[in-house]
């Protein structure tokens, strides 16, 4: 688990591992490891998203076409709430930029060729660059994607028709309490994500507009104004750090990809999605 | 309609900035600040999507079920229980709160 850090971080790290190497069954095992525990939760999204009130080939096709899931639940999130199509979108939007970064840091382990990218593309989110960036070299990191990627998406499919159906059965998702996923769903991407007093700063000031502007907004356009918290707060840390350039500085810098490499841990997958 | 519209676009948007990162010259991307406020978005809109879907009921603030679920969430994520076992504590807190409210 230690041997992760040190891979995420540097090309160094990437090269001592490759000397060490790692069975492609290992790396195989891990990244199904990931790809099922991660993909079952398709269930929930199913789930939330026949609650929200999408029909069956929405919901399906929301899980082929988008597979982000924090963004995919944002938009039934959205939608539900009675906001506009392309306000709910563009919030899902930003919560799947961060998957550009997931791609520049793939691209440079996975060196694809050209022609393959379009393809590759669909599956750079969270846990497939999580168990990439801890693998020890380019073979092992193209397995670990590969496998990952399929494993997941085939699985979250699959589990996103199985949640739709089983909630039309249900009926009142409201009784069963499916409502609360949702909102569930979302505190635990955000728990790994709350380190650094930064972090902790953007997403307390991120509630409070969040709920502060609820009541006088239309629906959807709180989140994004709440998305505002994380400029506002880079904004101050920055000024602070002008003042006092010792210690307060080092406070965001972590903030990146260095939660994606816990998921790999146990290969829980607690994180994202 | 609407939905389908809202679906296109998200699906449009979300594929384009997976395929940017895998296609675009390392040099746009890498600036600190950059870096840095795309690692902080996610932060600020879960953080606002959590309280919104715990407190709204349309455009008013409540205090439901909900948020006896998400505070069982909490409890689980705090004793480090795996994503299915933490939203199916939310979901169970939340029915089990209703049922006995009445």
């Amino acid at each position: 688990m230690t041997q992760r850090t040190t891979c995420t971080d540097t090309g160094a790290g990437h090269a001592v591992g490759a000397a060490a190497g790692k069975p492609d069954t290992a790396v195989v095992r891990d990244a199904l490891a990931v790809g099922i525990a991660v993909g079952l939760s398709g269930f929930a999204f199913g789930v939330t998203s026949a609650g929200s009130g999408l029909t069956l080939p929405q919901t399906c096709a929301l899980s082929l076409l988008v597979f982000t899931g924090a963004s995919q639940f944002a938009l039934v999130g959205a939608l539900a709430a009675g906001g506009g199509p392309f306000t709910a979108a563009a919030g899902a939007f930003f919560l799947g930029v961060r998957n550009a970064f997931y791609g520049l840091r793939l691209s440079q382990l996975l060196a694809l060729p050209r022609a393959l990218r379009p393809l590759a593309a669909q599956w750079v989110i969270d846990e497939t660059t999580a168990v990439t960036l801890a693998q020890p070299s380019r073979r092992a990191a193209r397995i670990g994607f590969t496998v990952t990627g399929a494993s997941l998406y085939l699985l979250w499919n699959l589990t996103t028709l199985l949640g739709a159906l089983g909630a039309r059965a249900l009926g009142d998702t409201g009784a069963w309490g499916l409502d609360a996923a949702g909102p569930a769903v979302f505190l635990a991407l955000l728990a790994p994500m709350l380190k650094s007093a930064t972090q902790r700063a953007v997403a307390a000031l991120a509630v409070l507009l969040g709920l502060g502007l609820l009541p006088v907004l239309p629906a959807g356009v709180p989140v994004l104004a709440a998305a505002s918290a994380a400029p506002a707060v880079l904004y101050l840390a920055g000024r602070r750090t002008r003042r006092a350039p010792t210690p307060a500085g080092t406070a965001g810098t972590a903030d990146g990809t260095h939660g994606m490499s816990e998921t790999t841990g146990s290969g829980a997958g607690e994180d994202d999605r | 309609m609407t939905v389908w519209i809202a679906i296109g676009a998200t699906f449009v948007g979300c594929y384009a900035v997976k395929l940017a990162g895998l296609l675009v010259p390392a040099g746009v991307l890498q600036k600190p600040l950059v870096k840095r406020l795309a690692a902080l978005l996610p932060v600020a809109l879960l953080a606002a999507l959590t309280a919104q879907q715990t407190f709204a009921d349309g455009r008013h603030l409540v205090l439901d079920a909900r948020a006896a679920g998400l505070a069982a969430a909490a409890v689980a994520l705090l004793l480090r229980a795996p994503f299915l076992l933490v939203v199916a504590a939310a979901v169970v807190v939340t029915a089990g709160v209703r049922a006995l409210a009445g």
